[in-house]
């Protein structure tokens, strides 16, 4: 098995599944997003609107923890889904 | 501030910490192997920890005291550009997502306890390795003194610093006290006393903070009216600076300083040699996944964390120094018993990271310094012995550094550490996808980020120091103000970049790899992880 994965991840065009499938693009996705988000500070910059008396700046941001957190655990979860198939796929 | 010690906090204070102590000597036992004087027993804990004993033992280790005290103060000195350790830990999770499980792999293989180890096999390079470690003993040094400035703080609220005429031995007591223990645990009990006392620790935590942030806006009249004292004192005039004191929201000139701040953080937080030692005592690959997905929890703890500045500004809390300005706002606030309860919390949050970084450290120093320089033909005993004495060694050099120096010199240098720790990153990180770059084009590399950050922020002044006043200058080419870290990384990976393409052209040699693409996906269990691991361990002269 670890053969066949570092085949994969060092030398696509060897492998027998492409290196990007849709589901690694998605996988992608979901941890590049908090990049694009809070890293445009000028996105959230503003007090209003403001929540139980919290500025709109403290609040957007702490509710990217909760948000992030959901998309790791999607990636996580597809990640391991992506990792079972291949395996299976490798005939272990 | 000093109007006599507070008794009921003292106490509880006190009980705590003697329990911790306790806990810390039976660490030893927890969990105990058959072979425990290697440095695998010692330094990692065995590589034997599950995914709820990492994540407290990670979230003990990053989320540190001097973060708890600091990331407040900053808010109350300044406001919103306080605010970007937010964003900063939660991006920290993507990225170890994408790298860490890599780098536990590779280590498990063969038998890694420090990233400079990896470094010197993946690129068959002494001298990158050494500077690898060197930059990682130098960047942690100044982090352990930062935990002792965070005890500091507490020992003075609760009135046991004594005032300016004290004699200094009485004044430094209680901390040489507190930092006597910890050395002693660390020496008997390695990786597992921090561990075990970081349930404690984390625990006590997650408690002040839920109580903080609905007790304390309660009697303050809710966050409409936080917000609106903290906004009223924002906008005086500074009197230093002849601008407002801050604002509760960064304006556009800020904008490029927060989000390079934050992303720059976020690259070094796991190029630290302590966060990789708490990575590598894992059991598995997966742990290490599963834990991007639970540890965001500490992050929403600092974000609320950090509005306790806003609070303290809101309660009128004047203090001289920032670092002061929360455990004043506990004292205040809190019955004395809960208020000690909450010093016990940052107490012990000072030791659990400390202890790791000193653990962390001293194994840098004998597998990358004392084996591949003094003894290559050290045995797994001696290693452990070493980097037992070491640890010792960092701590008492931190407390020497705490006591005798200014603790500006500690933040300048906590500051420098973490621009260059982030020079580490290209060799680390790159190493673990590509062998595409050169070792040597690295190496130089690291010293012009090196040199470039140290100057830059050498030449930073701010309304109190000349030098080092701060960790953000103006971008060359862009003209923005951001962070130097950030700015001598990209320089950094352009000269590594420009210098591979020449080292390839000349045909330079390039080194050996011991490594093999499948090591970097093994996990526990595959076929010949243990096996190597075991191997390694028992003195194979592989390197």
């Amino acid at each position: 098995m670890s053969d066949v994965s570092g085949v994969r991840e060092e030398k696509p065009a060897a492998s027998r599944r492409p290196l990007v499938t849709p589901v690694r693009v998605v996988i992608a996705v979901c941890l590049v997003a908090p990049f694009v988000a809070l890293l445009w500070v000028g996105s959230y910059a503003k007090t209003e609107p403001v929540f139980i008396g919290i500025p709109f700046f403290y609040w957007y941001q702490m509710a990217w923890v909760l948000v992030s957190t959901g998309l790791t655990m999607i990636a996580y979860q597809l990640w391991q889904r992506d990792q079972r198939a291949r395996a299976g796929g490798a005939s272990r | 501030m000093t109007d006599g010690v507070n008794g009921v906090a003292l106490t509880v204070f006190i009980l705590f910490f003697v329990a911790v102590t306790v806990m810390g000597f039976l660490a030893a036992r927890w969990r105990k192997a058959e072979n425990e004087h290697s440095l695998d027993e010692w330094g990692l804990g065995g590589r034997s920890f599950g995914t709820w004993v990492t994540w407290f033992l990670l979230g003990g280790d990053l989320y540190t005291a001097y973060t708890f005290v600091a990331v407040p103060a900053a808010i109350y000195a300044a406001g919103a550009a306080g605010f970007f350790a937010v964003p900063y830990t939660i991006l920290v999770y993507p990225l170890i997502f994408t790298f860490l499980p890599r780098l536990w792999s590779v280590s498990h293989r063969h038998g890694y306890v420090t990233t400079s180890d990896f470094v010197r096999g993946r690129f068959g390079s002494k001298g990158l390795s050494l500077a690898v470690a060197l930059t990682g003993i130098l960047a942690t040094m100044p982090y352990i003194a930062l935990q002792l400035v965070g005890i500091q703080a507490v020992l003075d609220v609760m009135g046991l610093g004594g005032g300016e005429n004290t004699n200094w031995f009485i004044k430094d007591l209680p901390l040489l006290l507190a930092f006597g223990v910890l050395a002693a645990y660390t020496y008997s009990s390695g990786l597992r006393a921090p561990a075990l006392i970081a349930f404690v620790k984390d625990t006590l935590i997650y408690l002040v903070i839920a109580v903080a942030i609905i007790y304390i806006p309660i009697k303050l009249g809710g966050f409409d009216d936080i917000f609106a004292k903290a906004g009223e004192a924002f906008a005086q005039t500074n009197p230093a600076t002849g601008a407002p004191r801050g604002a509760l929201v960064p304006g556009e000139a800020g904008q490029w300083g927060y989000a390079t701040l934050a992303l720059g953080s976020a690259l070094a937080l796991f190029m630290y040699p302590h966060s990789i030692t708490a990575t590598l005592s894992s059991r598995s690959r997966d742990v290490i996944r599963r834990n991007t997905t639970i540890l965001p929890l500490y992050s929403l703890m600092l974000g609320l964390l950090a509005l306790l500045g806003f609070m303290a500004i809101a309660a009128g809390i004047e203090v001289d120094n920032g670092q002061l300005a929360i455990p004043q706002l506990f004292e205040n606030m809190f019955p004395d018993w809960f208020a000690g309860v909450a010093f016990a919390a940052i107490g012990i949050g000072a030791l659990v990271p400390a202890a790791i970084m000193s653990i962390a450290a001293a194994n840098l120093f004998t597998r990358n310094i004392y084996k591949d320089f003094i003894r290559p033909d050290a045995t797994p005993a001696q290693e452990t012995k070493v980097s037992k004495v070491v640890s010792l060694l960092v701590k008492v050099g931190a407390l020497v550094f705490v006591l005798s120096m200014d603790k500006t010199v500690a933040i300048n240098f906590q500051l420098l550490g973490g621009i260059w720790i982030l020079q580490t990153m290209p060799a680390l990180v790159g190493g673990l996808f590509t062998r595409w770059f050169h070792r040597w084009a690295l190496l130089v590399g690291w010293g012009v980020g090196m040199l470039y950050g140290t100057a830059a922020a050498y030449g930073v002044a701010s309304p109190t120091q000349k030098h080092f006043g701060g960790s953000s200058a103006e971008i060359p080419g862009i003209g923005e103000i951001g962070y130097i870290g950030l700015t001598a990384f990209v320089l950094n990976v352009v000269v590594t970049v420009v210098l591979t393409f020449f080292m390839r052209a000349v045909k330079a040699p390039e080194g050996v790899d011991e490594t093999s693409p499948s090591d970097y996906t093994a996990d526990a269990g595959d076929p010949g992880v243990r096996v190597e691991l075991a191997k390694e361990t028992s003195g194979d002269p592989v390197h």
